[in-house]
């Protein structure tokens, strides 16, 4: 690793500086977020948007090769039967599903992500974390999830959090960089905050809030304190950087009011597939049936949707 | 000795207690208080409108300091000032007998003064809990109502009551942490002035309790509508006085309170909601996360 | 890197379709009487006056006016009903007629919060989420008193007073007649109420759940009209106690007119909060602070964060957070769900506001106000705020009652908290710091009766609120409420 290169290009930041966080303040703005009533067109222009910004997720030790190429067929095929529909943002698999996923996609517009860094717990040497990255993008991976050292943070061994996230940044190359805080282990929303602050100076093209394997994974009010520190790094540098919630969203009205959080904090520039995800394994289906039902006027079944 | 054997008593000037200091009326004015038999007994200060205005600034002035004081401590400064009344007793005695009271009486009214002013002194850490409350809120917040004193008060105190009545006003207002502006009965203001020696030598500290002698009818209007006052308590009055007093109190809003027809004798005109009268409830809400 | 980012963008891109609550629910009568004794009487001098919605500008319905005659009929009534079964039944039994108050307007809560929103001007969000309920909730929390009072109040006996009269304001309408209702039939007063000019509908259809609660004839009297009526109802003989929410001008007046009858009062008035920002607060949440504390309601709140006190290291950043926040307010039809602001409440209202927008221009005070559009028709202002503001400004120093915040910077503590003192009011104030100590400094310090610590603009029945100084006299909610309807006896 070059660290020299790397920390001339992104300096530690101050986190003494970063500013605080209010649970209760943020529980209520989140809570207003979702008294948005969303009807009608603005709705189904949403739930095309939320379909579009989905990574189609599979983390399971019981994947196989099978297993992914369905869920990439899902992915180019979400519904056909309703024609015109946005196709997901990426597939989201283990590095050793990269190969097939890369395959089964085909020259369809979709990315391949792999979470990567000794996935869930990150409990690995860092040589370890960066030779699995390496082999990610090399299997043709387009984009790196990986987790931050979690046990290091809450220690407050920040230098090592970053120069670990400035590292897998570099080894990525050309792959894009979602760097998990896992928040459901940091505890606080302050700590939320600082993680996604050092995140960002470190490198991260995404800050993502969850793996999905720990509970509470994205809330609202998480995603907001997240989205707040993208906002205010923004102003500061001048760089945008994405959010992906994960974990816990399954359904689309919540998804929606995901959106509507995002709109009210980031403002529309964030507001596509290049800025914001949703990592999620049964959110399409969901929003499928919203939109058919936007069409039909009927509710639906989940019958009538495929699952893989 | 001088020739005649019998010593020349040295007559005592009553005078006015404004900021920690007995000055005169800055107006130089007087008025003699006579016995019964029409003989006077001392030339009273009739102190004026702006003898009033300075003792506002004075109380304003101690407030901050007065009201931030511990409980604890006001506590013992009440009960300080219960001491050196007792130690002077027998000069409130021979005060009230000038002004008509039988010995017997006289003494009583000096021991109920005394005994109100360790009732008080005794309030000063508690009728804060009696009165406060934390409040169940429905939300995620720590809510809680205090009381806090309301300010300077201006009172009007008992005209029939040279001791007991006064320090019966007196006393609860300054056990909250309030200061105040008292005018002393213009009939029977001997002892007022007399108290204000025993308040200004027992660490009750400047500006915390004026003293002003004069006329009622004179100055009452000043009480009622001094915009830097916050409560005025009247004790008497008729339905004129009530109005006259309310009317002039609404230019600031001020806290208006009665107190008629009190036999301050009484054990019932000693009591924690007497406190409570000069007092602001506060009510605070805090978030409760992390 | 790129050029230096200035600015978020809101107004292109997804935006929400319109959202309005449906009107088709209920039904508001074409005129009201008075509602006096029990039942709806037509007033004696036959007038009526007709109550607009503000977003509109449409009739909505015409409303009866009430003579002086009037209010004395509602006063005998009132007074019969005291002398008759209220102040003989058991607390355990008037409580349980509150009790069904609280029910019945949980049942028709949707209702209410859609005639509060369209007689007012507030958005619908509010008047569902806040108002309604929280009128709700006052009459269960006062219901259970009724039977308990003599733990109130140690060493004492509590009575009622007699007859209550009470003037209330535009701003909350259901939830103010709830806040004065609630607790003088708690405590077995009876009632004359009157509503603003501008906001009756609310009230008399609390009238009818009234009736359907099947309260005794008389207990609650409704008369509605202008400031005539509610000088009749103040200064009627037999009135035992005097309950008024409004302008501090109006509380002087009534303050003077009913000195000398021993009547009992409470005074709800007006207010100028300092919401002090420190350095060291939560900022993001200190800005949501902000906007809860001066935009909600329209600003038509007497409590609300009208003065904006930030200390200087934090000031751009909290002003241009704030500036990007503003962006992202709704401003319009008060029926629609999406609405953050909503209508102005009246055009003297919006007038008044207007006045103070030149008024601080022409004092120098910088005006920003966000970019949204506002509807051609009804009354409406958009979110406004002043930066370079001194206290030496009548922005700073006098109550503008809407979307306005004036916003000045400090630098130390002391500065600061003299700052938020230094007015003739007291109702309320705001603190935003991460440091315990200083809170409880801040909290202690400011002369108000709530004070809001990291929050702003919280209510709740079981808290008590009322103002210092020019702001009022006497609380209303919690415990400390019960006293305003009460003589305490040994």
């Amino acid at each position: 690793m070059t660290s020299e290169a790397v920390t001339s290009a992104n300096r530690m930041p101050d986190l003494g500086r970063v500013t605080l966080v209010d649970e209760v303040g943020v529980r209520e703005r989140a809570a207003r977020f979702q008294a948005r009533s969303i009807k009608n067109e603005s709705k189904t222009e949403a739930l095309r948007l939320v379909l579009s910004m989905i990574d189609l997720t599979t983390l399971e030790g019981q994947d196989t090769p099978g297993k992914v190429a369905q869920l990439c067929q899902k992915a180019i095929h979400l519904h056909d039967a309703l024609p015109g529909l946005p196709h997901v943002a990426a597939v989201c698999v283990y590095p050793t599903m990269v190969g097939v996923a890369k395959r089964a996609l085909g020259n369809h517009d979709i990315n391949v992500a792999s979470v990567a860094t000794a996935f869930p717990s990150g409990m690995a040497l860092r040589q370890i974390k960066l030779e699995e990255t390496r082999m990610a993008v090399a299997e043709g991976a387009d984009e790196i999830d990986m987790v931050i050292s979690r046990g290091a943070f809450l220690q407050g061994e920040y230098g090592f959090v970053f120069d670990e996230i400035a590292a897998i940044k570099e080894a990525c190359g050309d792959a894009h960089l979602k760097v998990i805080l896992e928040t459901g282990e940091l505890g606080t929303l302050d700590r939320v905050r600082r993680a996604s602050v050092l995140a960002m100076h470190a490198g991260a093209d995404f800050i993502k809030t969850s793996t999905g394997k720990i509970q509470p994974a994205a809330t609202l009010p998480v995603t907001l304190v997240m989205l707040q520190a993208i906002r205010d790094f923004y102003f500061e540098t001048g760089r945008m950087v994405g959010m992906k919630p994960a974990g816990g969203i399954s359904n689309a009205k919540l998804a929606v009011h995901y959106l509507v959080m995002l709109r009210e904090t980031l403002g529309n520039a964030w507001m596509t597939p290049k800025w914001y995800r949703f990592g999620a394994s049964s959110l399409a289906n969901d929003v499928l049936m919203q939109l058919r039902k936007q069409v039909t006027g009927n509710y639906q079944s989940a019958d009538y949707f495929s699952k893989d | 000795m001088s020739g005649s054997g019998k010593r020349v008593p040295v007559a005592k000037t009553y005078k006015i207690y404004i900021d920690g200091k007995f000055p005169r009326t800055e107006s130089g004015r007087y008025f003699p208080l006579e016995d019964a038999d029409g003989a006077v007994i001392a030339n009273i200060c009739r102190g004026s409108r702006k003898d009033f205005r300075n003792s506002v600034v004075a109380a304003r002035k101690a407030l901050d300091g007065w009201s931030a004081a511990s409980a604890y401590l006001r506590g013992q400064i009440l009960y300080r000032v219960a001491e050196m009344l007792e130690g002077r007793s027998e000069q409130f005695v021979a005060e009230l007998c000038l002004q008509g009271l039988s010995r017997r009486k006289a003494r009583n009214e000096v021991e109920a003064s005394i005994d109100r002013l360790i009732y008080y002194a005794g309030w000063s850490d508690k009728y804060q809990q009696i009165f406060s409350a934390v409040n169940p809120v429905s939300s995620s917040h720590f809510n809680f109502s205090v009381l806090e004193p309301t300010g300077v008060v201006a009172v009007l105190a008992p005209n029939d009551s040279s001791l007991l009545g006064l320090i019966s006003n007196i006393a609860p207002v300054i056990v909250g942490g309030n200061t105040a502006v008292v005018l002393a009965s213009e009939k029977l203001p001997l002892c007022a002035v007399s108290f204000a020696e025993v308040l200004h030598a027992s660490d009750v500290p400047a500006g915390v309790v004026n003293l002003l002698t004069g006329f009622r009818e004179e100055l009452c209007g000043q009480f009622a509508s001094h915009m830097d006052v916050n409560a005025v308590i009247y004790c008497d009055g008729d339905v004129e006085v009530a109005r006259s007093i309310q009317e002039k109190a609404a230019d600031n809003i001020k806290r208006v309170i009665a107190r008629v027809d009190n036999d301050w004798s009484d054990e019932t005109s000693q009591n924690p909601y007497l406190i409570k009268e000069t007092q602001e409830t506060k009510t605070t809400w805090h978030p409760i996360g992390s | 890197m790129s050029t230096e980012p200035t600015k978020l963008a809101f107004d292109d891109g997804w935006q929400y379709a319109p959202a309005p609550e449906s009107t088709d629910h209920f039904s508001i009568d074409e005129q009201y009487g008075l509602f006096i004794n029990g039942e709806f009487v037509a007033p004696e001098e036959g007038r009526y006056f007709e109550t607009i919605n503000p977003a509109t500008e449409d009739t909505i319905s015409s409303v009866a006016l009430a003579s002086k005659a009037d209010v004395d009929r509602a006063v005998k009534a009132a007074r019969k009903a005291y002398n008759g079964k209220w102040s003989k039944m058991s607390g355990a039994d008037r409580g349980k007629y509150i009790f069904r108050i609280a029910r019945i307007l949980q049942e028709r809560a949707r209702e209410f919060a859609t005639v509060e929103s369209l007689d007012g001007g507030k958005p619908i969000r509010e008047s569902r989420d806040i108002d309604i309920p929280l009128a709700a909730a006052h009459f269960f929390y006062y219901a259970g008193w009724a039977d308990k009072l003599e733990y109130a109040f140690p060493g004492r006996t509590p009575a009622s007073l007699g007859v209550a009269g009470q003037v209330i304001p535009w701003n909350f309408p259901l939830l103010m007649a709830a806040w004065k209702i609630a607790p003088a039939l708690a405590c077995g007063n009876t009632v004359v109420l009157k509503p603003a000019e501008t906001t009756p509908l609310t009230a008399l259809k609390l009238a009818e759940v009234i009736r359907d609660a099947g309260l005794p004839p008389g207990v609650v009297n409704i008369v509605t009209g202008a400031g005539e009526t509610g000088a009749a109802i103040v200064n009627h003989p037999d009135v035992n106690k005097v309950a008024f929410t409004g302008s501090t001008e109006v509380g002087r007046l009534i303050q003077r007119s009913i000195a000398g009858t021993g009547k009992k009062y409470t005074l709800e008035l007006g207010g100028k909060a300092a919401n002090v920002i420190f350095a060291d607060a939560a900022i993001d949440q200190a800005v949501e602070g902000i906007v809860n504390g001066i935009f909600f309601n329209q600003g038509h709140v007497c409590c609300a964060g009208s003065r904006l006190l930030v200390q200087e290291s934090v000031a751009d950043e909290v002003i241009s957070k704030l500036k990007e926040r503003m962006e992202t307010l709704i401003v319009g039809d008060p029926l629609d769900k999406n609405t953050d602001i909503g209508a102005i409440n009246s055009a003297s209202q919006l007038e008044t506001i207007q006045s103070y927008l030149k008024v601080g221009q022409d004092e120098g005070a910088v005006m920003y106000q966000s970019s949204c559009n506002v509807p051609d028709r009804g009354y409406w202002c958009r979110p406004t705020i002043f930066t370079g503001a001194s206290q030496s400004n009548r922005i700073v120093q006098e109550e503008i009652f809407g979307p306005v915040l004036a916003i000045q910077t400090f630098r130390t503590l002391e500065e600061g908290l003299t700052k938020a003192n230094n007015t003739p009011y007291g109702l309320s104030g705001g603190v935003w710091t991460d440091k315990g100590a200083k809170i409880f400094k801040m909290t202690q310090k400011i002369r108000a009766g709530v004070v809001w610590a990291n929050t702003f603009n919280k209510f709740d029945p079981t808290s008590p609120f009322g103002g210092y100084k020019e702001s009022g006299v006497g609380r209303e909610g919690g415990l400390h409420g019960l006293d305003a309807y009460l003589k305490l006896e040994v």
